[in-house]
């Protein structure tokens, strides 16, 4: 299989930490938002081991975890303005983070007690998509809205390698470049889907198939939030301009299971991940943070104590979140009165009334 | 020679022995190699078998259906897993316009011999799209066989009937039973059809009919009914397409009473076809109207209210004294 050419990898920060330069992609921040990244990336990574351990102790039906994609998803998520959309897969918690949706959101829909979490409105962010790839259609469509709008804002569509293989992801790719929509598609590459390595899904490099459809594709560092950002920044200014969709793959690896249902070590080796723990996405910033002396030990023992205090509220916050009524079963199911929902939500009430003592 | 195993477990040996029956099965699904599946029905298949027969697909549900196709059509028998019931829409295409067409276009030229495993239904504490039973939709398409065992000696005979049957399968597999324990004898294949239901449990006085997850259920309802001086027959359908609506019409001559008992929700789902199949052929035996329990006209709730909208024992006791008391 064609792995893909590594010079063709953009990367702004080495794994060691050390600043490097790109001819085409570069950031300039100010050192608070060097700080700012590093504290995303720390606090996100404090929320997925929190919902992963929410998870063992039966709080959570299920957790997905995004362990080693944080770099991936907080450069691409910070790269978007508030007026730009973002359409997710059930993975971004991360990006989740930067469009300011509370991470109690998350839980409520891994604990079971919602099958949304917010309001996409209000965020300029989608429901998690759990239907692989459905998503990325969605991104186009809204893209196209904003293109009729004559609006200057960008979508952006995360999916995965696994999804690259499904005909919505297909057809998405095929509507944008057609309408020239201002969607930027973000494939993190975590090499996994499920059980299934990279090749099962392609024989190139998932970046190049967009040449294919008419449109650039480039592959990124994924662990480096920095490259991340900077690339993904300009593909969405280029949506913005009418320059037309672009397709950014991160590379990047899923260093956990897919979901807390599954193990791994059946169809993995270890080195594997252990080579990629050298290039976590959270220690190199940490390096580079030291290394240009922006940060000190204050600095760090801070975001230590927020992502302290976080998880503790989402301890909290999980526990003690209610179940809903049954009844609700049948709220908005349509947007106006429909006369079966109604008679089998007075069905279900009355039949609940038969138990003296409330039902179970 | 018997031994104990679970439904999951006989899943697995019903397709090994289908693979060593017939080189021309192959086994194909996201997941299904290395890893055996999501619910490890096609564990150490692979291993034994190879990866020409047992096949990792890329992640495309309508790529698995309609490469199905085409196999078949160059003679090979595919039995493909779709991982979860709410993914089985990307396929629904070829299946419904393709797999099941094919044989009449054709004029019996290109039979389509292939089986779509399909794990349903609730009761697994799953997020959305991994609780649905979407039978309704397949036994509504004409072309489709669709059936459903109940308990793991079925879920082995028939998953090699369903290999060995001409016509295209949609074999709902009741993924909340798939640890659920019986003994098996392999030696002895049970005389019955495939595409035959069986009194699960003898009654005089009220038909239940259900499948699937469903029977336990039902068995369980029976239990307790008898101990209020009702008794409960309980109907495994085993097949939704064709149904078997003699053995149906058969018990509730006898009963004068039916219930149908679905997960599926109720509206236009398997019980109404029942319900009206039986009016049509038991008017003047009927003693009350068919009742019917299901799923709601919602979507499937998150999993904290699955218990609200699954049939439970007390919904199939509440339908049964309904009709009782008719």
């Amino acid at each position: 299989m064609d792995t893909g050419d590594p010079r063709e990898l953009v990367q702004l920060l080495t794994p060691e930490g050390e600043r490097v330069h790109h001819p085409d992609y570069d950031v300039e921040l100010t050192d608070d938002e060097y700080r700012g990244l590093y504290r995303d990336l720390a606090l996100v990574r404090r929320i997925d081991v929190e919902a992963t351990a929410l998870q063992r102790q039966g709080e959570l039906g299920l957790w997905a975890s995004l362990l080693g994609q944080e770099a991936a998803q907080v450069g691409s998520g910070r790269a978007l303005r508030p007026d730009d959309f973002a359409f997710p897969t059930y993975r971004e918690h991360g990006v989740a983070h930067t469009r300011g949706v509370d991470p109690l959101q998350l839980l409520a829909l891994f604990r079971g007690v919602s099958n949304g979490g917010w309001d996409p409105h209000e965020h300029n962010f989608a429901l998690y998509t759990i239907v692989i790839g459905n998503q990325c259609l969605h991104a186009v469509g809204y893209a196209m809205g904003v293109q009729k709008d004559q609006a200057e804002s960008a979508v952006i569509a995360y999916f995965g390698d696994g999804a690259s293989s499904q005909g919505d992801v297909n057809e998405s790719f095929i509507w944008a470049a057609v309408f020239n929509a201002p969607v930027v598609f973000f494939c993190q590459n975590n090499q996994w889907a499920i059980s299934e390595p990279l090749e099962k899904q392609t024989r190139i490099p998932l970046y190049r198939r967009a040449a294919g459809f008419g449109f650039p594709g480039i592959r990124v560092d994924g662990n480096d939030v920095l490259a991340v950002l900077a690339v993904t920044r300009a593909f969405l200014a280029r949506a913005r301009e009418g320059g037309g969709p672009g397709l950014i793959e991160a590379f990047t690896y899923r260093m956990g299971a897919h979901t807390t249902s599954d193990d791994p070590t059946r169809y993995r080796l270890a080195s594997d991940l252990e080579a990629w723990k050298l290039k976590d996405p959270i220690e190199r910033v940490r390096s580079f943070l030291w290394r240009q002396q922006l940060a000190d030990q204050s600095f760090f023992d801070g975001v230590e104590a927020e992502a302290e205090t976080l998880a503790l509220r989402l301890r909290d916050g999980c526990r003690s979140m209610p179940d809903p009524g049954p009844e609700q079963i049948f709220d908005y199911v349509y947007a106006e009165p429909h006369p079966l929902v109604a008679a089998e939500r007075a069905e279900l009430t009355a039949y609940l009334a038969t138990f003296a003592g409330g039902h179970q | 020679m018997t031994e104990t195993v679970t439904m999951a477990k006989a899943l697995t040996l019903g397709l090994r022995r289908a693979l060593e029956d017939d080189p021309k099965v192959l086994i194909m699904g996201e997941d299904v190699g290395k890893l055996g599946g999501v619910f490890r029905i096609t564990d150490g298949l692979q291993k034994d078998f190879g990866e020409h027969r047992v096949i990792d697909t890329p992640l495309a549900e309508s790529g698995i259906a309609g490469t199905a196709v085409g196999l078949a059509m160059r003679g090979y028998r595919p039995v493909v897993e779709i991982q979860f019931d709410g993914f089985v829409y990307p396929a629904f295409d070829q299946i419904v316009s393709q797999v099941a067409k094919m044989h009449a276009r054709s004029k019996g030229d290109v039979p389509m011999p292939l089986v779509i495993r399909i794990p349903y239904g609730g009761g697994i504490g799953a997020v959305e799209h991994h609780s649905e039973s979407p039978e309704a939709y397949f036994a509504h398409t004409a072309g489709l066989r669709v059936v459903s065992p109940s308990n793991p000696v079925d879920a082995y005979w028939m998953v090699q009937q369903a290999v060995r049957c001409p016509d295209p399968v949609v074999f709902f597999e009741p993924k909340r039973r798939y640890w659920e324990k019986a003994e098996l004898d392999v030696a002895v294949e049970p005389a019955e059809p495939l595409f035959a239901g069986r009194v699960a449990r003898p009654g005089r006085d009220v038909t239940v009919a259900c499948y699937g997850p469903m029977v336990r259920t039902c068995l369980d309802a029976a239990t307790a009914a008898q101990q209020e001086g009702r008794d409960v027959e309980v109907l495994d359908l085993r097949t939704l397409s064709p149904l078997d609506l003699d053995l149906i019409a058969d018990s509730v001559g006898r009963t004068g009473r039916l219930v149908v008992v679905h997960e599926a929700s109720v509206f236009l789902g398997l019980g109404a076809e029942i319900a009206a199949r039986v009016q049509e052929r038991c008017f003047y035996l009927l003693q009350a109207p068919v009742l019917r329990v299901g799923g709601y006209h919602a979507p499937y709730p998150p999993s904290r209210l699955e218990e609200h909208y699954l049939p439970d024992l007390d919904r199939v006791l509440d339908a049964v004294d309904r009709v009782m008391e008719f």
